[in-house]
């Protein structure tokens, strides 16, 4: 797997709410070589503070080049980000890691909260172009509310697979958890769950799979320092507690295979 | 940028000696910040790396500590990682074929709990192609007795190195931890025992501390502190121990770049590595040895060497 190292420059800035921002960078190698699922890493700074580049999975390719992230403003890091301006350039490098695995032959219902959804619209581009049905797909994205989530929604819809929301406050959809909308869809036997967000989610999410015997793929989030498998830091356990690294053998897992301790 | 064949000079001239040892230039990746090299492959040129030192190696595979085992800090990040590494049989078998494909020095460092371990571990290197040095780890903060005491009392530590000397086909650099009262006391010690060579600093003990949950921000409570934060005491410890002993000084320490290299070598280090500042830049080792050459050639030096040590204090 190839990686690069890129000075990418901000093609465009979206405020998609308050505290939610959009990038789209163009970083036309790593754009190409990105597939669902996988990350970069972004110095969000100049300096020496912040320290280290931050990972975020890849929102969106396109085959001009360019590429998004989607983010919150959580910290130091992401609150720099998200001042830089359209046209400033920005190091990324990627892209990383491990992503979703396609199960091409089988119906796929993706699930993504909140600032989760990030890998998902990816995820389903691909999705709707690499197979020839994609009738019995659905996409549940859910959020705290309307404003946090509908232009997102809008996005998801373009690739003609139902797209299904619930919100916190019930100001978009149902009103409560992806995970009440889920119990109440018709899956198949044969789906495979693709799922990110917050971690208690996730484990709900692969609670159910569990029980509905479904394949449940989850993308994990960790701190790290490098990305790269080089710093050794952003470990998890497995189910059989031994460790795994995010950023090699992840950041997507199959839920099975970790060890939820919420 | 190339080097130039002028005669049987090179130009221009970034060669080190470290002992008898010899580096194209001084610039090495410190262990534990590089992988085993390979993870580095497609991001830099490796072999403009002076030197690669890989991840430290155990007798047995280790796992490491829970996490969080990292966190970023102002200038700077706490790890404890806890020496995990596949063990010494695996690392021979898996990663020295790859390494001894690199016409670069490999420098493997080597940590253990007692000394009949570090013993061990060098008896079954010595007879590996391709290593060019061996760096013994007397210093990681971050496991219970994981050479702590080794590097921490004087004594211990010449008697880890003169135990790894006398197993070692290869030079033996002894890499200094900086949580001790007097650095200069432990290179000394080292040098006793028969250090071909002595690598400082290791990383600073340090914590981190979440308000909110009023737990700390490591599993381990305590970690690791390196990155810009640590360069200044860094240089102060690598311009005491050079004035200290009379082997060859390795410096590190927050260097990412040129300049901060060549600050160290004022200091008083034949040679510098570079850590933290891999896990930013993967290709910042190869822009520092960029980034020597301009000097060299700006600043009409004949050699490199003419840095080494050549701090004036009054």
């Amino acid at each position: 797997m190839t990686q690069y190292q890129e000075k990418a420059k901000i093609t465009r800035f979206e405020q998609l709410s308050e505290n939610i921002v959009r990038l789209t960078l163009y970083s036309p190698d790593i754009a190409a070589a990105t597939k669902p699922g996988q990350f970069v890493m972004i110095k969000a700074g100049k300096g020496k503070d912040p320290l280290l580049r931050r990972p975020f999975s890849v929102h969106q390719t396109t085959s001009d080049g360019h590429l998004q992230i989607l983010f919150k403003v959580v910290g130091r890091g992401t609150d720099m980000l998200a001042r830089r301006k359209e046209g400033e350039e920005i190091s990324v490098f990627g892209p990383l890691g491990k992503g979703y695995k396609i199960e091409k032959s089988k119906p796929a219902c993706l699930v993504g909260g909140g600032l989760g959804i990030a890998p998902l619209l990816l995820l389903a581009k691909s999705i709707s172009r690499m197979k020839m049905d994609t009738s019995k797909d659905v996409i549940i994205l859910g959020g705290r509310s309307a404003d946090e989530i509908k232009a997102l929604v809008k996005d998801f819809k373009q690739f003609g697979i139902k797209v299904l929301v619930a919100t916190d406050d019930g100001s978009l959809g149902h009103h409560g958890f992806v995970t009440d909308v889920m119990k109440n869809t018709r899956l198949a036997d044969d789906s495979v769950v693709y799922t990110c967000g917050p971690e208690m989610m996730m484990m709900a999410v692969k609670n159910i799979c569990a029980i509905k015997g479904l394949q449940c793929q989850v993308s994990i989030e960790s701190v790290m320092a490098c990305g790269m498998g080089a710093c050794l830091g952003c470990t998890k356990h497995t189910k059989d507690n031994r460790y795994v690294h995010v950023c090699l053998d992840g950041p997507v897992f199959n839920a099975e295979d970790l060890k939820w301790n919420l | 940028m190339e080097f130039v064949r002028n005669g049987d000079e090179i130009f221009p001239d970034l060669r080190v000696n470290i002992g008898s040892l010899e580096l194209k230039n001084p610039v090495m990746t410190a262990s534990g910040t590089f992988g085993y090299a390979r993870e580095f492959e497609n991001l830099m040129n490796l072999h403009r790396l002076g030197a690669v030192i890989v991840k430290g190696i155990s007798l047995a595979p280790r796992s490491g500590n829970p996490p969080p085992r990292i966190v970023e800090t102002a200038c700077g990040m706490l790890n404890a990682i806890g020496l995990q590494n596949v063990g010494v049989e695996r690392f021979i078998k898996e990663k020295m074929v790859y390494l001894q494909g690199l016409q670069i020095p490999v420098i493997v460092n080597i940590l253990g709990d007692s000394i009949d371990e570090y013993q061990e571990i060098t008896e079954r290197l010595s007879g590996v192609k391709g290593i060019a040095a061996i760096e013994v780890n007397i210093s990681c903060p971050n496991v219970k007795k994981g050479g702590v005491a080794f590097g921490t009392q004087a004594h211990m530590a010449k008697a880890v190195t003169e135990a790894v000397k006398m197993k070692s086909s290869v030079p033996v650099m002894v890499k200094l931890s900086p949580n001790v009262t007097d650095i200069a006391e432990m290179a000394r010690a080292v040098e006793d025992g028969g250090a071909d060579s002595v690598s400082l600093i290791n990383t600073l003990i340090g914590m981190a501390i979440d308000l909110e949950s009023r737990r700390p921000k490591l599993a381990n409570v305590i970690g690791g502190l390196s990155g810009p934060a640590i360069k200044p005491v860094a240089l102060r410890m690598v311009y005491q121990v050079a004035k200290a002993v009379s082997i060859p000084v390795i410096g590190i320490g927050g260097i990412d770049s040129t300049e901060d290299a060549l600050e160290f070598m004022l200091a008083g280090a034949s040679a510098v590595q570079i850590g933290t500042a891999n896990f930013i830049n993967p290709r910042v080792s190869e822009d520092i040895v960029e980034g020597m050459h301009r000097y060299v050639i700006d600043h009409n030096l004949s050699s490199i060497r003419e840095l080494i040590g050549a701090l004036e204090v009054k």
